[in-house]
């Protein structure tokens, strides 16, 4: 129990995968302009990397290493992610057509987001139990969500700050990406202390 | 007031500024000589301007009506001298823009002749609603600044049934000082115009509220309101904005007014005590409002003071009278903290200027604003509880809906958060820029509306003259085929019957 | 060999029929916010975005076959409200924002021909056959569809004039570092 309440803190927060492992960049800068956006995205992303490293474990345990198939598994993953998308898709469109208006194109490239295969073949690294690699998936998805919504509402409050015309826009927003990174570091001392 | 109750009592929101009020409040009032030219602007109040009744060339005398109120709030305009009527035109407004507005012109003739008036020796005999009613018509609106039609308040507040009239004394802004003048030298008829008033709308009650830096006004008006043990007397703290509705009847009632509320709703109703002055005159001589007090002051004034003068006259002539030290640098009507930039001279006194300052160049100096520093002193300055720094901010963003979200709308425009700021940001131009940006998205969505009306109404005329047209011709085309076959028939009874038969055979 | 190939099209198969259910249950009939689009534009059914109506032009716009500033009349503010409600950032340099305008008269060159009340799409041009014609400024939307139709020039665009009542303090000037 103990074991797993760590790694979920290590998932999270330790080896955060936006600002620790760099994973998921380009949905962090892009639709992290508002706090609803951003967590919007933050739950599909959830919902994704949580349903797809379960299928993602099935597959690995019962086809590719039954079969001797892992030069398959990139492939197979991406295929799993992919279907799984498309079903987050489906169902935000129906259930809240705002969120899907909002999320635009940020949505469909769920699929792309290496945060999601990064999540799936550190889990194929670990040799986790399904348990395990279930909540290891979910932790890490909660520290994206996280680190989404801290930045977009850093970024709701650097809208209205004046910013000298050389940093105004992206440049300040990586600025204060750097920052919040360096916030983060601080919880790798969690561990070792 | 003692020291503890002035630690407790002392409000924590506002300003103290450095109120600039003496020697011009100390100055004995004085008479402007008539001008011989007036400019009585149309539209001197909250509501609709008034509709001229008069032609050009027509002689009016002191008091006449010139023009009438039209719509729900509006107020009527009555002529401030005897004269001719020599034009109806447009005037500069005071107002920041500059743009002008419709005035009627009047020569004076310098006969001084008042119009026949209806005074009343017992107010307390007549209805309350014929109290109003006389109000009204004297044209007497809210000359505290707010220029509200008086009338329409009064019967509001026996609609809500107010206990407390609260008899706003508190001339908190800087400089000016012609309540004080009123209070000292017209302290019987502020407090008969009370009374007056109280019994219009059925209060039971009257709290004056003065400010404690204004003595002599405190002792006169005591004075005055000894035999009416209704009316009492409250000094209040002298701090800015002590003179605005919703502080003075916290600080006098303890009540607060909700936002998106009127003071009515809470139990009172705020009166300015020029504006007792006046409903006092209205009713006991029956004088509609054609004359007002007004403070001339500031640095470029040679004889700060101030003066009894007839409405409609130029600012120019007022600055004439007292005598300029240098030229100007920069004109307001009404106080420093509020008050209207006058862009020249050439402007008409209205109903609620209550003061023309003339500042010199010192202290007409605006520093340049510098960036925002975050020290918060707007916060703890905002009298209504707002955080000016983020609907300020938000505005500079021009997210004017975030600004909204800061309860933009409860902003009086005080000033009090552009006072304090050590950078000099000017806080209040912000929220005033929103506030009017916002009330033009109103009237472009009211106005669409009214479009979409306009259009509807439009398809279902085209639709019903088609309809009307397709019926009338259907019934030409009946009548016609009626007398057609009418003539036929007629021709068939004077035919022989053998020989149709013989056609048809 | 055979195994990956089969198991890659199996698993395609089924992820495939998962997905076909799902659309077919998750089916989204119509897009709802055409309604809140047309309730949005002005509903004079001027034509000058090129539709033949509102209601067309709500459509397109819904389908993002439109740009958000295809509604001279709307103006600015409108752009700005339908690129929120679409989700999508407007390009507004494109939008010569002229201001509300109203439709004028030059009563020496009316020839009271009537033309012009015909396709005004709120009646707001009054007149009569040889008479002079005039335009209610309260009902004129500043569509413009008079000024094509009239055959001597004698309607022209104005802006609306500023009042008392328009007046907006102007936004105070930052000097940005």
């Amino acid at each position: 129990m103990k074991d797993f309440a760590l790694m979920m803190i290590g998932a999270a927060l330790v080896n955060n995968v936006i600002l620790a492992r760099f994973l998921g960049l380009c949905s962090f800068m892009g639709v992290t302009t508002r706090i609803d956006t951003a967590a919007g995205m933050g739950l599909a992303t959830t919902f994704v990397i949580t349903v797809s490293s379960m299928a993602d474990w099935a597959v690995q345990h019962y086809l590719l290493d039954a079969y001797g198939l892992g030069y398959l598994r990139t492939v197979t993953f991406i295929l799993v992610i992919a279907s799984a998308v498309q079903f987050t898709e489906l169902t935000i469109r129906k259930v809240s057509p705002s969120l899907f208006q909002m999320l635009g194109i940020y949505l469909p490239l769920i699929t792309t987001n290496c945060a999601v295969l990064g999540v799936a073949l550190l889990l194929v690294e670990g040799h986790m139990s399904f348990i395990g690699s279930t909540l290891f998936a979910f932790a890490s998805s909660l520290g994206y969500s996280l680190v989404m919504v801290i930045f977009a509402g850093l970024r709701e409050r650097l809208a209205l700050a004046q910013v000298p015309r050389l940093f105004a826009g992206p440049p300040i927003a990586f600025i204060v990406a750097s920052l919040l990174a360096m916030a983060f570091m601080g919880f790798s001392g969690i561990s070792t202390g | 007031m003692g020291l503890i109750e002035r630690f407790f009592k002392e409000p924590r929101w506002g300003v103290h500024p450095d109120d600039h009020k003496r020697p011009a409040a100390d100055a004995p009032l004085r008479m402007l000589p008539p001008p011989a030219r007036l400019y009585m602007p149309l539209h001197q109040h909250v509501g609709g301007a008034a509709r001229p009744i008069v032609l050009v060339g027509q002689k009016v005398l002191k008091g006449e009506l010139l023009a009438d109120a039209q719509g729900n709030i509006s107020a009527p305009i009555h002529a401030p001298v005897s004269g001719t009527i020599s034009a109806i035109g447009e005037v500069t407004a005071p107002h920041p823009s500059g743009l002008g507005f419709a005035a009627i012109t009047i020569d004076n003739d310098f006969a001084g002749r008042w119009i026949e008036t209806d005074p009343v020796s017992d107010p307390f005999a007549l209805a309350p609603e014929e109290i109003a009613r006389r109000t009204g018509k004297a044209g007497v609106v809210g000359l505290g600044g707010a220029t509200f039609p008086a009338a329409i308040k009064f019967a509001l507040g026996k609609r809500l049934q107010v206990g407390t009239l609260i008899v706003n004394g508190g001339e908190c802004e800087p400089y000016l000082s012609s309540d004080d003048r009123i209070m000292r030298d017209h302290a019987d008829q502020v407090i008969d115009g009370a009374r007056i008033v109280m019994h219009a709308i059925g209060a039971r009650e009257a709290l004056v509220g003065i400010e404690d830096n204004k003595p002599e006004a405190i002792a006169a008006m005591r004075i005055a309101a000894a035999p009416f043990p209704e009316v009492k007397i409250r000094p209040v703290p002298a701090r800015y904005p002590m003179g605005s509705d919703k502080q003075l009847i916290q600080t006098l009632t303890g009540k607060e007014v909700p936002a998106d509320a009127r003071a009515a709703e809470v139990g009172v109703l705020v009166h300015n005590v020029s504006t007792c002055a006046a409903v006092h005159k209205a009713i006991r001589l029956g004088q509609p409002l054609v004359e007002r007090i007004v403070t001339l002051n500031g640095g470029a004034v040679k004889t700060p003071g101030n003066l009894f003068v007839p409405l409609g006259t130029l600012v120019d002539e007022l600055l004439d009278f007292v005598g300029r030290v240098a030229t100007p640098a920069r004109l307001i009507l009404g106080g420093p903290m509020m008050g209207t930039p006058l862009l020249h001279g050439r402007i008409p006194l209205v109903k609620g200027a209550s003061g023309i300052l003339a500042f010199d160049a010192q202290e007409a100096l605006i520093p340049a604003a510098g960036p925002c520093i975050r020290c918060g002193s707007c916060t703890r300055a905002c009298p209504m509880g707002l955080l000016p720094i983020e609907m300020a901010a938000h505005i500079r963003a021009g997210d004017l809906d975030g600004a909204v979200g800061f309860h933009l709308s409860d902003c009086i425009s005080c000033g009090c958060c552009a006072y304090v700021c050590p950078s000099h940001i000017p806080l209040v131009q912000y929220f005033s820029h929103a506030k009017g940006e916002l009330m033009t998205k109103e009237r472009a969505k009211l106005r669409s509306e009214a479009t979409r009306r306009l259009a509807e109404a439009r398809v279902e005329r085209v639709e019903r003259e088609t309809r009307e047209k397709a019926a009338a011709a259907a019934r030409r085309k009946a009548e016609r085929d009626a007398a057609k076959a009418k003539t036929a028939a007629a021709a068939l009874a004077t035919t022989p019957v053998t020989q149709v038969e013989g056609e048809i055979a | 060999m055979l195994i990956a190939v089969g198991s890659l099209a199996v698993m395609g198969l089924a992820l495939g029929g998962v997905l076909g259910v799902a659309a077919r249950y998750l089916a989204v009939e119509e897009n709802p916010i055409e309604a809140e689009l047309q309730a949005m534009l002005p509903g004079s059914q001027c034509g000058q975005c090129g539709f033949v109506g509102c209601a067309q032009a709500a459509v397109a716009l819904a389908k993002h076959e439109a740009p958000v500033t295809l509604c001279p009349p709307g103006g600015k503010a409108l752009a700005v409200a339908l690129a929120a409600k679409l989700g999508i950032k407007a390009d507004l340099s494109g939008v010569a924002d002229t201001g509300p305008q109203l439709a004028t008269v030059a009563e020496e060159i009316c020839t009271g021909c009537c033309r012009c009340l015909k396709v005004c799409p709120t009646d707001a041009i009054i007149g009569a056959a040889k008479q002079i014609h005039n335009v209610i400024r309260e009902a004129c939307t500043g569509c413009g569809a008079c000024v094509e139709r009239c055959p001597t020039e004698a309607m022209t665009m104005v802006p609306v004039p500023i009042t008392l009542q328009h007046w907006v303090w102007p936004k105070p000037v930052v000097a940005v570092a």
